[in-house]
């Protein structure tokens, strides 16, 4: 067999992934040409790899291989395990809408609920009509393979003014093993809104899956969102998420980020700053255990003047995990009077353990303020002693001190309830630590 | 009955021996006083007694209530109630010293198979301890001696102690930092713990803590070894006339 031959053999195993999906996958026969074209993006480039400046520290290649085949439509079975997954990942009060294995689930979500402010509809439903939300500007491939590829999503449209008092969690929920599935979502928020989401990713009973979302954000004038992502995927999972957000004038927008879960995983923001005067805080932590490679790359893009971004990011990496933050502030030449600062910390809680820690600041504006700062550290064995000393076995001295760590992370989120609830999961993590 | 039996201690710090053969008994319901120069040892001998790693015992052995102290880890010899008020506490950014003070006791206690405080329980208790040694209830929010002042340090120390009740407390230096009325707040503190089965080490540089805190025995430390041992009295001669004495019999 000769490399020509190969090529063509991998190249029909991958089209195989799409035929064979085909008839699965929702639209008018326009979106279906439409994700053709994207699946032909996505088949030309393959799985992103080291050569790929974005993707350098992060060779889905080598750390992946490739993608499962897209995993069938939930039964009854799954329906109850996931329903299960729901109860011990709602956060108490919130509005919960369910996607399981890829698919909206009608049955397990909070739809009557919702304030009468919020519109909702799900992806399939909009593909009926067109393909516009599977359009991004965007030549990435695993943008342009969940382009090809989703099965459904939420479409979420706050009114003007709406002032919404409890939590939308959007809850996805993987219950098929060695399967993958593409979701795709869109949250418009009008101006002087103000709304929490918060997404949440789970396994139930699955493993070895692959999950691979889409979101897209746009966030009108004056409002206030917080939006955070709470990734906790079974340990031998992959998931790569992409989020596209657009934010308005004058706006207040608190972005937090957590990955506890994954094998491998990877969450892409692109942030613009479209409109003066907002304020973003963009905030993240990466708790890696044995060799989980989990990715968090940030793009926060200052279009126009008078815009204050802070992000605080912070890893904790045991075993032989390996944690990457890119944190890219641009400036664009309008954007005057920015005001951007980054600060990366990683805790490395083993030798083998690694960071990849990336800030980069592209200004091509004059008076701007921006900075950034990086760090890599063990914990201190003086704090350490202090603590054993007091009578604190070693792990938990460990706990109590990245506890701190993480903290400065994790106290941006403002909201008491949701920053516990969050704290919860951190400390479930520290428990899995061998 | 011996408490701390510290024999012929041999203490190296990267390859140089600092402590070279020190011997110390301290029986329940003593006080001790240490005193010596600076760099005689002192500090090295609190930490190894703590437990710290870094140092190299290389001879000689401790017993605490006839156990042998340095096979055990730092946290199992707070749980039997060994105390070091460190000479220089640590800050501990982002744990608050509530949650500190509470995981730790509650981590002694379940060393020691008892049960944990109840929080109502706790919470008065603290705020009983803190009230005698006049520390503000803010300050236990703060985190773990962040931007306390030296004198707050110390004192932080002093609730731990009377917070954990141990049967040994090793106070290394306790009076540096603090004004005179901190100083008799503390001293206080120290006394209301005396009992007959407790002993203190206090480890000091001035006669005056030894006005406030009545030593039974007070030592004199010099390069690395216990030169001299005698009643309270010794401590007035060392103010009078200074250690230089002691330098040629070390
Ligand atoms: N980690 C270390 N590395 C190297 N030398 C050390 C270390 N710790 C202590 N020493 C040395 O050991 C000697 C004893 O120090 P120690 O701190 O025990 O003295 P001390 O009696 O407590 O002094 P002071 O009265 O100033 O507190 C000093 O010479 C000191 O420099
Ligand atoms: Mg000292």
């Amino acid at each position: 067999m000769n490399v020509a031959v190969a090529k063509t053999g991998k190249g029909r195993a991958v089209s195989d992934l799409f035929t064979s999906a085909e008839g699965r996958l929702p639209g008018s026969p326009t979106v279906i040409a439409t994700r053709r074209e994207a699946f032909e993006t996505y088949e030309r480039l393959g799985l992103p790899h080291r050569r790929i400046e974005e993707w350098k520290y992060t060779d889905l290649r080598a750390l992946v291989g490739e993608v499962l085949p897209l995993a069938a439509a939930p039964d009854a079975a799954a329906l109850k395990r996931a329903a299960d997954a729901v109860k011990a990942q709602a956060i108490a009060g919130a509005r919960k809408l369910v996607l399981v294995d890829g698919v909206f689930a009608a049955d397990l979500s909070d739809v009557k609920e919702l304030a009468t402010e919020v519109g909702f509809r799900t992806l399939r439903e909009t593909l009926e009509k067109d393909a516009g939300l599977l359009k991004t500007a965007s030549t990435d491939a695993v943008i342009a393979l969940n382009a090809a590829m989703a099965t459904d999503g939420l479409v979420l449209s706050i009114a003007d003014g709406a002032q919404l008092s409890v939590p939308i969690q959007i809850i996805h929920i993987a219950t098929a093993a060695s399967a993958s599935s593409f979701t795709r979502s869109q949250v418009a928020i009008g101006k002087g809104a103000r709304a929490t989401i918060v997404e949440s990713f789970v396994a139930a009973g699955a493993k070895a899956y692959q999950i691979s979302d889409a979101v897209l954000i746009t966030v009108g004038d004056d409002a206030d969102v917080a939006h955070i992502r709470l990734m906790d995927d079974s340990p031998d999972a992959l998931n790569v998420t992409s989020h596209f957000v657009t934010i308005g004038a004058n706006v207040k927008f608190n972005f937090f980020n957590m990955t506890t879960g994954a094998a491998v995983s990877r969450l892409q923001g692109f942030i613009t700053l479209a409109g003066e005067g907002s304020e973003l805080s963009a905030n993240g932590v990466n708790l890696l255990q044995k060799t989980e490679h989990g990715d968090t790359t940030l793009v926060v893009d200052h279009a126009v003047p008078n815009c204050v971004s802070r992000e605080v990011f912070r890893a904790v990496i045991d075993d032989r995990a390996h944690s990457v933050f890119q944190g890219r502030i641009i400036v664009r030449p309008d954007a005057q009077k920015t005001d951007g600062k980054m600060m990366i910390r990683a805790l490395l809680l083993s030798d083998e353990a690694e960071a990849d820690n990336k800030p980069e600041l592209e200004i091509f504006a004059d008076d701007v303020s921006c900075g950034h700062g990086a760090t890599a550290g063990a914990l201190d064995d003086n704090l350490l002693f202090y603590l054993k000393a007091r009578g604190l076995p070693e792990k938990q001295a460990q706990a109590l001190l990245i506890q701190a760590f993480v903290g400065e992370a994790i106290e941006q989120i403002a909201d008491d309830n949701l920053r516990e609830h969050v704290i919860g999961i951190a400390e479930r993590w520290l428990e899995r630590r061998s | 009955m011996a408490l701390l039996e510290v024999k012929d201690l041999q203490v190296r710090v990267e390859e140089r021996e600092i402590l070279h053969g020190l011997t110390l008994t301290v029986n329940e319901g003593e006080i001790h006083a240490i005193m010596g120069p600076n760099g005689s040892g002192k500090s090295t001998l609190s930490h190894v007694i703590a437990g710290k790693p870094g140092y190299e015992v290389t001879g000689g052995q401790i017993l605490f209530k006839g156990e042998d102290l340095l096979e055990m880890k730092p946290e199992e010899r707070a749980a039997k109630g060994v105390f070091l008020a460190f000479q220089y506490p640590v800050e501990i950014p982002g744990v608050a010293t509530m949650t500190f003070l509470r995981t730790a006791l509650n981590a002694q206690r379940k060393a020691r198979g008892e049960s944990e405080y109840s929080t109502p329980d706790f919470l008065k208790k603290v705020r009983e301890v803190s009230k005698s040694l006049n520390i503000p209830q803010d300050m236990l929010k703060r985190g773990v001696n962040v931007g306390f002042s030296g004198g707050e340090k110390k004192r932080n120390e002093v609730l731990q102690m009377a917070l954990f009740e141990p049967s040994l407390c090793i106070l290394d230096e306790m009076d540096s930092g603090l004004d005179i009325d901190a100083l008799r707040i503390a001293a206080d503190g120290v006394n209301a713990l005396h009992s007959p089965k407790r002993a203190m080490v206090v480890i000091t540089h001035y006669q005056r803590l030894l006005n406030y805190i009545v030593p039974d025995v007070v030592h004199v430390m010099s390069k690395g070894r216990v030169v001299k041992s005698g009643g309270k009295e010794l401590a007035l001669e060392l103010e009078a006339s200074g250690y230089a004495q002691f330098e040629d019999a070390a």
